[in-house]
């Protein structure tokens, strides 16, 4: 392979990654509360099918983007609710919402199937970054929603590492019980970080249907939710790293498409199954790391907080 | 200022196994009806069809037992993962992995009498499926891989895998390059009661939920699922396997999936083919937690969503997609979900105290 295609291949790669880094990173403010929602599926797709319907009918990109972020944030507040007010069983809720979320989609996008969207989100070259050889190519030539997730990194991580209310987050999801006698609202806490976690997987959906593929197809997100909630194991809850890991699963589905286009012998049922493949292979080995090193998810992660129980 | 709280209940609710989820299915129809009557459609009218669909005629009521079976096989196999606090999610693609077994004996051995092939198909069936669960079982037994994302990534594989054989080796040559097997020969079908569609497979269902109950209630194992389920490190301190329990139950769990894809490809398709499942095995979760586990109370439950898949079919005349009904499995679980707190609390106005 010649240098080009090898650019070609690693710029698709983060465009792939792009809709699962997004859920990811909302994943992770989630989980640092404490809180898990395995709903991210669920989200991502209604995230994705009002982000295309608003974007459809105002013409407007950006709106959609705007639509799927509220929409995404919305139906996560029914998860808060009900684990964090109600203490429900976090794993079968989150399950509930995916399933929720798969028919309420199809159900208000059944209009939408298979319409292209005229106005979408477009590369745009950043000046003088873009000129930058192999790097430019690679990270500097996409549409802005991939900008905003650079951005979107360095935010969370300075939000988690060096705001009070991330120290707050932190010391909700480690120790609940110690967080809630130095007078931290445990469950404002945790609703913040399940509504921003649900307003980033809506936007990982949008960009699914307003960037990289800009339709609307029942069930598009393909398991990318799933990827997500791997993902911030792989991240070890951390943002920076939730960069790579994103990228390198945006790289196993760009060269499964690349290979598919190049005639090689391996059926395309195969290819696709790397994903997932690899999100098995990942988290065994990440699993089994943080177990020896001895780091590894919050305290408090899957566990209902109320007060009279300590 | 609060005005509510929640107080635990000294006594549960007499009946509350029944109250709740009668109450949750209630509110959960109240909800959707109120989302239909929003984008304007007439949410009566809507019942009424779905219920008129799945349980008004003899034609209706039979294609609703025809879904049933598939579902209570993959929420009996569910209930047992989730009884040990194992959130198997995978049924969908242990499905598949049956199917596909199945299909391969009966494709393997068109000439066999059905006394033969169908056993065969089984047992290669339960294998498959127990396979497909047991590969997940043994990172999460040893190493505590979660189980959940891995079992669902599983249920991708097991789909692109059987599309590989139904686009590719296993194409049926007449099929006019539809992504099916050529049709299964006698030996390896099941055999359905009188003109019905309904096939043989409801005894396995049955007998599934019998042994279930059998096991659960009047064997050693059955106790220990209980143990592990409720407090691991009592277990480990009575002397039980934890990593014995957790792929045994995988096993098992997974089989039951697997003999669920072997009924439908030997008693409904009598083939392979594309979308085989309409995601029964994701229902099988919401229907095993609906039935809180006990095998009795998943085939009823199995029997309603059942109706709510068949009846499902009948929306698309109205211009609802089929996967509708999951909008409403979904809030039928958000339902219970939230309704389960006053299992264990009760609201108590405490006015303007807090």
């Amino acid at each position: 392979m010649d240098q080009g295609i090898i650019i070609a291949i690693l710029a698709t790669a983060v465009t792939a990654g792009t809709p699962i880094l997004y859920a990811a990173l909302g994943e992770i403010i989630t989980e640092r509360s404490g809180t898990l929602n395995l709903g991210v599926e669920g989200m991502m797709l209604v995230g994705a099918v009002s982000g295309f319907m608003a974007a459809y009918v105002s013409g407007n990109p950006w709106l959609g983007f705007g639509a799927a972020m509220a929409a995404g944030g919305a139906v996560s507040l029914i998860h808060a609710f009900l684990t964090i007010t109600l203490r429900a069983n976090q794993v079968v809720c989150g399950l509930a919402l995916t399933i929720f979320g798969t028919g309420f989609s199809s159900y208000i996008g059944k209009p939408f199937v298979g319409i292209p969207l005229k106005e979408t989100f477009k590369p745009v070259e950043i000046p003088f970054l873009s000129d930058i050889p192999v790097i430019g190519p690679i990270f500097f030539n996409h549409d802005p929603l991939v900008y905003i997730s650079y951005l979107l990194i360095i935010l969370l991580a300075f939000l988690i590492y060096r705001t009070r209310w991330g120290l707050n987050l932190r010391a909700v999801g480690e120790n609940p019980a110690a967080a809630d006698s130095a007078g931290i609202s445990v469950s404002i806490t945790r609703y913040q970080s399940v509504f921003i976690g649900g307003m980033l997987a809506g936007a990982g959906g949008a960009y699914l249907s307003l960037a990289y593929a800009p339709s609307w197809l029942e069930n598009m997100t393909a398991g990318r939710g799933w990827i997500a909630v791997a993902l911030v194991i792989f991240a070890m809850w951390d943002p920076y790293k939730a960069l790579l890991g994103s990228y390198i699963f945006g790289g196993v589905e760009a060269l499964g498409f690349r290979l598919q286009t190049m005639n090689v012998t391996i059926s395309p049922f195969f290819l696709k199954m790397l994903p997932y493949i690899l999100t098995i292979v990942v988290l065994i080995i990440v699993t089994r790391e943080t177990k020896t090193r001895k780091v590894g998810a919050p305290a408090a992660l899957g566990q209902p907080y109320h007060r009279e129980d300590r | 200022m609060r005005l509510i709280t929640l107080e635990k209940r000294m006594s549960p609710i007499p009946m509350a196994g029944m109250v709740i989820p009668v109450i949750s299915i209630a509110l959960a129809l109240l909800a959707g009806g109120v989302f239909l009557a929003l984008s304007g459609k007439n949410p009566l009218e809507i019942y009424f069809t779905l219920f008129q669909s799945a349980f008004g005629s003899s034609y209706g009521f039979s294609e609703t037992v025809v879904k049933a079976i598939p579902l209570a096989l993959c929420a009996l196999g569910v209930s047992l993962a989730f009884r040990v606090q194992l959130w198997n999610i995978g049924a969908e693609g242990q499905f598949y992995m049956g199917a596909m077994a199945a299909t391969w004996v009966a494709l393997t051995y068109p000439e066999g009498s059905r006394w033969v092939v169908l056993p065969a198909m089984f047992l290669a069936a339960a294998m498959a499926g127990g396979l497909w669960g047991l590969l997940p079982a043994i990172p999460r037994a040893f190493w505590k891989v979660n189980e959940t994302i891995t079992t669902l990534m599983l249920n991708y594989i097991a789909i692109f895998w059987v599309d590989f054989l139904i686009y590719g080796p296993w194409k049926d040559p007449n099929g006019y390059n539809f992504p099916l097997t050529a049709p299964f020969e006698l030996g390896a079908t099941l055999p359905s009661f009188g003109t019905s569609r309904v096939h043989y497979g409801l005894i396995l269902a049955l007998i599934a939920a019998l042994l279930v109950y059998i096991i659960l209630k009047y064997t050693v194992w059955g106790y220990q699922l209980k143990v592990v389920g409720e407090s691991q490190r009592a277990a480990k301190y009575a002397g039980m396997s934890i990593v014995k329990t957790i792929l045994l139950v995988m096993l098992i769990s997974g089989a039951l999936a697997g003999i669920a894809g072997m009924t439908e490809v030997a008693g409904i398709t009598q083939r392979l083919q594309q979308g085989l499942s309409p995601g029964y095995g994701y229902s099988a979760i919401i229907i095993a937690w609906l039935a809180r586990l006990n095998p009795w109370a998943i085939l009823l439950v199995s029997f309603l969503f059942g109706g709510l898949l068949s009846g499902g079919f009948s929306l698309q005349s109205m211009g609802l997609p089929a996967a509708s009904v999951y909008m409403l499995q979904g809030l039928i679980l958000f339902f219970i979900l939230g309704g389960e707190i006053f299992n264990s609390y009760r609201l108590k106005w405490i006015g303007g105290r807090s």
